[in-house]
């Protein structure tokens, strides 16, 4: 390549003003952003909590006593009650966050690499080879997630495991299905015309030219997805699809604990609002990372 | 592979060669309709000259320039590039695309929102084998030449950046890869006419020291006259007039030229433009009239002029007019008795 | 006897705030229209030209935009209506015609029905009576089968065809004043010059007052009696159009005529043209907003905004220039970038 025209003008010795980069700029406005904070922080104790889960127990969830059967909240050396079996439900609960958010997140960030691929590939190529992915796709997209997870549970037995395959199953299409929407409208700027003009590959365009403008949108739109994996996963625990007893898992929890509605309301409902409250701190996370990204500076 | 001249200076540049480019569209129920957008378009660029492309909306101006950069195909026809054959044996089409770069209307769009303008510039060398920080040093280099302080430019977004100052980057850009035409499509349109000036010097001056060669579309005939060495007008797909750009100015050969050049304002308030030279919009080229495509807006229209397909005709040396009334014995009540008679230049 | 204008605006004063940022798009603009004549504001990006237009009739969004200053349109305080006044002003005596009709006609309604509305909005009319007047209005812009135009939607129309509709929407409820926002801007030049010379017949026909807003001098040329230069929010220059043709006397005035001279630009000459880019409506500089780009610029054009002078006699061309006499007897020529 003939370099010597460009020579004319001295290398620049004044060192470079840059901007902060686009996720620079996302992350300061997060920062500044008191709701994602507040959610942030609930999430982090969350996590954390599942991460020291059984150093940090107060109680023991395992052991089980007739006698103290569906205590309620307040009761000395079980703060938060007793399960139908008389365990304590606070141990229960911590340790419960273990596996409800693994069920949670892993098939969401399982589905985001698959998902995505599909779909930036399908939305890169168009024509035939996008028409012929996104229509199976869609056949998927077609059932009930709920439908589609127990069906794939059933289909591959019970267990964790596979409720995490079926999980991941559940998400891909949907996952894919944003992928391509954005892709294809990042495909159509004038700035990958440029790109293609200056002879690059398809692979080294999507890398370098197409990646940075989508993920964004496709990460929010899959942390969102991490609320509905919690909930599916606790339904099929209820179905008796997913985890089995004895481990504490909150969807679990709250199927055992359903007959206590009567006589312990309170105590019944606190897995609910465990699945509660992570799935809307994970929501609202997810819609300020939404805003935070649809800013312009 | 460097950018070398193979042909010497009588070879064309670039040669279109009955381009041909349609578009399937759907229609009603089982209609399957067509966009003609170019339909057998046929010109030559020159080494070292600016050719201006001037048109309304329908006439092709923009398909022709993708069909120029390859950044769609053409259906039928050819286009060869110094004697070679483009995407053939001699040029495949990444080495081509060395060769020839564009400048877009849109200079928002056309840089990545994501990338600072630096890496934007340098992506084009980085792809053909110039490694990273080369490739910036280059990009550096192209910003001081287009005007851009490589030192305040260099590290920001385009978002930051002014509409004359993004496209003085995507000048850098197209240059970065040391190209030997460029292909400016409105490049100049969404700018303010304060801007738009500065960018016209630049590109004039980039022209004769990177001895560049231009093609310039454009729907601003005040522009285009400026620019352009020879002006090729289009309507409906098709080629109609081309020829030096002051002799069409001063003598258009094609009605509709005349036209264009006739609903140009008036700069003088004490000649205002009393009557519209066309009436009605132009048509869509879906549907293109037959024989001549512009035949039912044509003052001079007559009957053979429905049924005839005019060709290209020399009306003076350079000067050629797709017109019935040129063509020798074509029909027409004005068409010359015998061709005419132009010395080879 | 001194009749009264159709419009007068008096210190006009507009400004948005956009989150943290206050955004200064009119910045003291004074401006008459008489009776039956037609004035072009012309400017770049950024020179208020639009927004000025818009405060005419109040469009602008009343809770982030603070407008001072006075307007007055048909003798009325445009600034003082309420409600129902409000709604007298739009269409019996002003109306507004905008760049891209497809954005400014409701795609759902055909053009009969949506001129047949406003028509009914304003005055006692049968649906038939509405209809037979909408068909007049739209053979008053010269529609090709205006019948059948009654019942088309604005996606089934060309561009030359939507902006005659969208212009006979404006005139049908009869308007004193109308206001044209780069009406012309995104027509190809074969539609371009049907319809200058359109609103220009009208306008004869009609006894209209038009403000024409362009970027585009040359579309000024063909409608304008008066030209009104604006740069960063205020008006540089104020002449008759031969005038502002023949003597501009505002450095920014010759740069932009500069880039269209009347013989046109001659190949191989340099283009006149200046560094810079128009102002940042956030950040104005103090003093003469063309002053960072202006060739003639002194430390006191930096300090001061110049004041309004009268150049020539009674033909009321005016100037906001400290330096306007040096610059009308040495007119910018190739200032070259």
């Amino acid at each position: 390549m003939n370099l010597a025209f460009i020579r004319s003008a001295p290398p620049s010795a004044t060192p470079i003003e840059s901007s902060p980069g686009y996720w620079q700029s996302v992350f300061s406005r997060l920062r500044r952003d008191p709701v994602a904070w507040l959610v942030g922080t609930v999430i982090l104790a969350l996590v954390l909590m599942a991460i020291l889960g059984p150093h940090i127990l107060p109680g023991d969830p395992f052991t089980t006593s007739m006698f103290k059967r569906l205590k309620p909240v307040g009761t000395a050396g079980f703060p938060l009650g007793t399960d139908e079996l008389g365990r304590d439900l606070l141990s229960r609960l911590m340790l419960g966050a273990r596996l409800s958010l693994f069920m949670g997140i892993t098939p969401v960030i399982l589905a985001f690499f698959i998902g995505g691929s599909i779909g930036i590939v399908a939305g890169y190529a168009g024509g035939w080879v996008n028409s012929l992915i996104m229509r199976t796709i869609d056949v998927f997209y077609a059932f009930p997630s709920v439908l589609l997870a127990v069906a794939f549970s059933g289909a591959l037995g019970a267990g964790v495991d596979n409720a995490l395959i079926s999980l991941t199953l559940v998400f891909v299409p949907q996952v894919a299905r944003i992928a391509e929407s954005v892709t294809t409208q990042v495909r159509n700027r004038d700035y990958i015309e440029a790109a293609r003009a200056s002879g690059a590959s398809a692979f080294t365009i999507i890398r370098t030219q197409v990646l940075g403008n989508v993920l964004g949108p496709i990460f929010v739109f899959t942390t969102g997805l991490i609320s509905v994996s919690m909930i599916l996963a606790s339904g099929l625990s209820f179905l008796g699809l997913g985890v089995s007893p004895p481990e504490p898992e909150w969807g679990l929890m709250l199927n055992t604990l359903r007959t206590a509605i009567y006589t312990q309301p309170l105590v019944s409902a606190l897995p609910g609002a465990m699945i509660f409250i992570t799935s809307i701190s994970f929501n609202i996370l997810a819609d300020r990372m939404r805003v935070a990204m649809a800013t312009r500076s | 592979m460097d950018n070398q001249d193979i042909g010497g200076p009588a070879q064309p540049l670039l040669s279109a060669r009955q381009l041909v480019k349609h578009f399937p569209v759907k229609g009603a129920l089982g209609k399957r309709d067509v966009v003609r957008a170019v339909d057998g378009v046929d010109f030559d660029v020159l080494k070292g000259e600016t050719l201006g492309v001037v048109g309304e909306s329908g006439c092709g101006k923009s398909t022709t320039a993708r069909l120029l950069m390859q950044l769609i195909h053409h259906d039928r026809g050819e286009l060869v590039f110094d004697a070679r054959t483009v995407g053939g044996h001699d040029l495949p089409l990444r080495a081509y695309r060395r060769q020839v770069q564009m400048v877009f209307q849109d200079s928002y769009s056309s840089l990545n929102p994501r990338l600072t303008m630096e890496q934007s510039v340098g992506f084009g060398p980085s792809v053909h084998g110039v490694g990273k920080r080369e490739s910036l040093e280059r990009a550096r280099d192209l910003l001081a030449r287009v005007g851009l302080e490589p030192s305040r430019f260099a590290g920001r977004y385009a978002h930051e950046l002014s509409g004359g100052q993004r496209q003085r980057v995507n000048i850098a850009r197209a240059l970065a890869v040391n190209p030997r035409l460029v292909i400016l499509d409105e490049a100049v349109s969404a700018l303010d006419k304060s801007v738009e000036a500065q960018v016209l010097n630049l590109l004039q001056d980039l022209k004769d020291s990177l001895d560049l060669t231009y093609v310039f579309i454009s729907h601003d005939l005040h522009v285009v006259r400026y620019v352009s060495d020879r002006i090729l007008v289009m309507y409906l797909g098709e080629v109609v007039e081309v020829g030096p750009a002051e002799a069409l100015f001063e003598s258009a050969g094609h009605p509709y030229t005349q036209a264009l050049l006739t609903s140009m304002p008036s700069m003088d308030p004490a000649n205002r433009t009393l009557v519209s030279p066309l009436s009605g919009d132009p048509p869509s080229p879906i549907a293109p009239p037959s024989g001549c495509r512009f035949h039912t807006r044509c003052p001079h229209a007559e009957p053979v002029c429905g049924q005839r397909a005019p060709r290209l005709t020399p009306v003076a040396a350079g000067h050629l007019a797709a017109c019935l009334m040129v063509e020798a014995g074509a029909g027409h009540s004005r068409s010359p008795a015998v061709a005419l008679r132009l010395q080879e230049v | 006897m001194s009749e009264q204008p159709m419009v007068r605006v008096e210190d006009l004063k507009v400004r948005f705030s956009r989150g943290r940022q206050t955004l200064s798009a009119v910045n003291g603009v004074n401006l008459q229209v008489a009776r039956g004549e037609v004035l072009t504001l012309i400017g770049e990006s950024g020179s208020g030209k639009s927004v000025t237009l818009r405060a005419l009739m109040r469009l602008h969004n009343e809770r982030s935009t603070r407008i001072e200053g006075r307007i007055e349109i048909a003798g009325q305080d445009v600034m003082a209506l309420k409600g129902k006044q409000l709604q007298a002003l739009r269409g019996p005596v002003a109306a507004m015609i905008f760049q891209e009709p497809l954005l400014a006609l409701d795609p759902v309604y055909t053009i009969g029905q949506q001129i047949i509305e406003g028509l009914r909005r304003h005055r006692p009319l049968s649906h038939k009576q509405a209809r037979a007047l909408a068909l007049e209005a739209l053979k008053q812009v010269r529609i090709p089968s205006p019948e059948q135009r009654l019942d088309a939607y604005p996606h089934e129309m060309s561009g030359g065809m939507r902006q005659r509709a969208m212009i006979a929407l404006a005139l049908s409820c009869q308007p004193q004043l109308l206001l044209a926002d780069e009406p012309t801007t995104a027509l190809d030049a074969t539609v371009q010059i049907q319809i200058l010379i359109l609103l220009r017949e009208l306008q004869q026909a009609l006894g209209l007052s038009i403000i024409f807003v362009t970027h585009d001098i040359g579309a000024a040329v063909e409608v304008a009696d008066r030209v009104a230069v604006m740069y960063g929010g205020r008006i540089v220059e104020q002449a008759s159009l031969a005038d502002l043709l023949d003597h501009p006397h505002h450095p920014y005035t010759q740069v932009l005529l500069g880039t269209r001279p009347k013989d046109g630009l001659r190949k191989g000459e340099r283009m006149i043209s200046i560094p810079g880019a128009p102002p940042d409506l956030a950040n104005l500089p103090s003093g003469c907003t063309f002053a960072p780009r202006c060739p003639r610029a002194s430390e006191l054009c930096s300090r001061e905004v110049p004041p309004t002078e009268v150049v020539n006699v009674g033909g009321r061309h005016l100037v906001s220039c400290h330096h306007h006499q040096a610059a009308a007897r040495e007119p910018l020529r190739s200032v070259g970038v």
